[in-house]
């Protein structure tokens, strides 16, 4: 095949992208990139910043990435494993833990107990050569380490606590411009379909042309949440905590699950905690302990359940400009 | 010594990026310095101090940042040789998103935040075009869907770049940056070296203190905007 340089732009639509970044506009599709920037003057290029040799190594590179990207049928990532390493103070874990498409793993621990560092480890793929000596196999194998620095193979999606939408868009604009960017087949399609299921697990219903900035914190990770479910091409998805107003947080997790993403979720909300199947405690920089999730606990979720779904009326009533009198320790 | 310069635009991070890594990379025994580049006036140079980096300071004042940088690199080089270190870092904000003080064969950095929007990318220069490692920090305040869109811009803004999310607060992410750091070549000299790019030229009567504004003032390589139209 030849070089992307003498290839037809006509040949290679995706080419104009590369050129807009340099503030070129590609009018005439039937040259090649070689024959375009040959007719421009040098001081013109050096006022672009355009350095022909990086430039056109530059331009391989995008050919090449793009031409994988519309081959790369993603991950298949069925299981994850964790083989322990040590604590801060050399300790080991004597861990070695699987995690499965559809799982709910909790994470907790108090704050710089090294709930990052665990994830971090996860992402970069340890091989024993992290703070923590852990090591990490994709489907029970030692992946390969070149993804570590790839885009594309992003292992770990994170939807963090504190997130704010920075860009001014309504929430249709804003899904689309992203599912442009995967490169997804219908993007309009799978747009309509995330506006669809976040507005399930919304509270309250926002509409597609509503800005993204306006959208409340409830509708805002109800929004990222199915726009990671069907967008996000890695497949260990973290959670950081899913604060209790405006979701509906079993159906969030179940949206993850069904979307067949290996979940992770650092939380230390009861009801939350025990939707896990299991729950890492970490400690001092390491994994303590592994806490199955047992039947006893799980029948503490439904009265748990209950509670919560008292203490969400009393905020319907304090919204609604009622008043919490007689409250007393029978409510529990 | 190995030398690294990292650039990006002002407020993007660059210090917060360097003193995590520098911590990964004395855990591994690295002695690391810095020489920090800026215009009138800067504070960073105290943060390094304070964690016992030795860090040299250099403000360019009148003179165009990126034309200082490269006069005085060679000798930061030296100073760093010198102190016995093992890492040098020089810091420097791309001003005008048209200079960039990479130099060939020398790990180039550019850190640039997600927070600047996503058509920041392709308004900046040689200084990320021509960078070999993109470092994209702020991930943490912005949505999962951002930090993807923008990562993709960038992707097509220097394709043949590492890119890579770096949390400056947490530190995540700079312990696997220490480790291109150290994969960059030993240098004892950039003599006779080459910058990647060349510097935005400038000989014009306001280069020379020129204030008066009006055709009779303006000599030397001036340009004008075409008004046509």
């Amino acid at each position: 095949m030849k070089k992307a340089a003498d290839r037809k732009f006509s040949e290679q639509t995706y080419m104009t992208d590369f050129f807009e970044s340099f503030g070129l506009k590609i009018d005439n599709h039937e040259i090649t990139p070689a024959e375009y920037v040959r007719n421009i003057p040098e001081d013109k290029l050096e006022d672009l910043g355009i350095d022909p040799e990086n430039f056109f190594q530059s331009l391989e590179a995008f050919a090449a990435d793009f031409e994988a990207m519309m081959n790369d049928k993603g991950m298949d990532v069925n299981s994850l494993t964790v083989i322990g390493g040590h604590d801060k103070s050399g300790n080991p874990e004597n861990v070695e833990l699987t995690i499965s498409k559809g799982d709910i793993i909790c994470i907790v621990g108090p704050t710089g107990s090294g709930k990052s560092r665990l994830l971090a480890d996860i992402e970069w793929l340890a091989d024993g050569d992290t703070p923590t000596g852990r090591r990490i196999l994709i489907n029970g194998e030692k992946p390969d380490l070149s993804m570590r620095y790839s885009l594309e193979h992003k292992l770990v999606a994170q939807l963090s606590q504190n997130m704010n939408f920075v860009m001014d868009l309504t929430a249709e604009e804003f899904v689309m411009m992203h599912a442009e960017s995967r490169l997804v087949e219908n993007p309009a399609e799978k747009t309509a379909l995330i506006i669809e299921q976040a507005n399930m697990l919304a509270g309250e219903k926002f509409k597609p042309d509503t800005p993204v900035t306006s959208l409340s914190g409830g509708q805002s990770r109800a929004l990222m949440i199915a726009d990671t479910a069907f967008l996000s091409k890695s497949p260990v998805v973290l959670v950081d905590e899913i604060e209790n107003a405006g979701i509906d947080r079993k159906k969030a997790l179940e949206l993850l699950v069904k979307e067949e993403k290996l979940v992770l979720m650092a939380t230390h909300d009861p009801i939350l905690a025990l939707m896990g199947s299991k729950r890492i405690v970490i400690k001092n920089g390491g994994i303590n302990e592994i806490i199955e999730t047992t039947g006893e606990e799980r029948k503490s979720l439904e009265a748990l359940r209950k509670l919560d779904e008292k203490l969400l009326a009393m905020r319907n009533i304090l919204r609604t400009g009622g008043r919490l009198d007689n409250i007393d320790d029978t409510i529990i | 010594m190995k030398f690294i310069t990292v650039s990006g635009p002002p407020s993007s991070g660059k210090t917060s990026v360097i003193l995590k890594t520098i911590d990964a990379l004395a855990s591994r025994g690295l002695k690391t310095g810095v020489v920090k580049f800026d215009c009138l006036t800067t504070d960073d140079d105290k943060l390094y101090e304070k964690k016992g980096v030795p860090v040299k300071k250099g403000l360019s004042g009148a003179l165009c940042p990126d034309h200082f940088f490269v006069s005085n690199v060679e000798e930061c080089v030296r100073w760093g040789t010198d102190k016995g270190l093992d890492i040098l870092i020089s810091e420097s904000a791309g001003l005008c998103n048209r200079c960039s003080p990479h130099i060939k064969d020398i790990t180039a950095v550019c850190v640039i935040d997600n927070l600047s929007g996503v058509n920041t990318p392709k308004k900046i220069g040689p200084m990320l075009k021509s960078a070999d490692i993109v470092i994209i920090t702020k991930g943490d305040i912005v949505s999962q869907a951002e930090r993807e869109v923008f990562a993709s811009r960038v992707k097509i803004a220097n394709p043949a770049a590492t890119i890579m999310n770096v949390n400056g607060i947490t530190g995540q992410g700079a312990y696997e940056l220490s480790r291109l750091f150290i994969s960059g070549d030993e240098i004892e000299t950039l003599k006779g070296r080459m910058l990647r790019f060349s510097m935005p030229s400038a000989l014009c009567s306001y280069c020379l203190g020129e204030r008066r504004i009006g055709d009779t003032y303006q000599m030397g390589n001036v340009r004008k905007m075409d008004m046509e139209e």
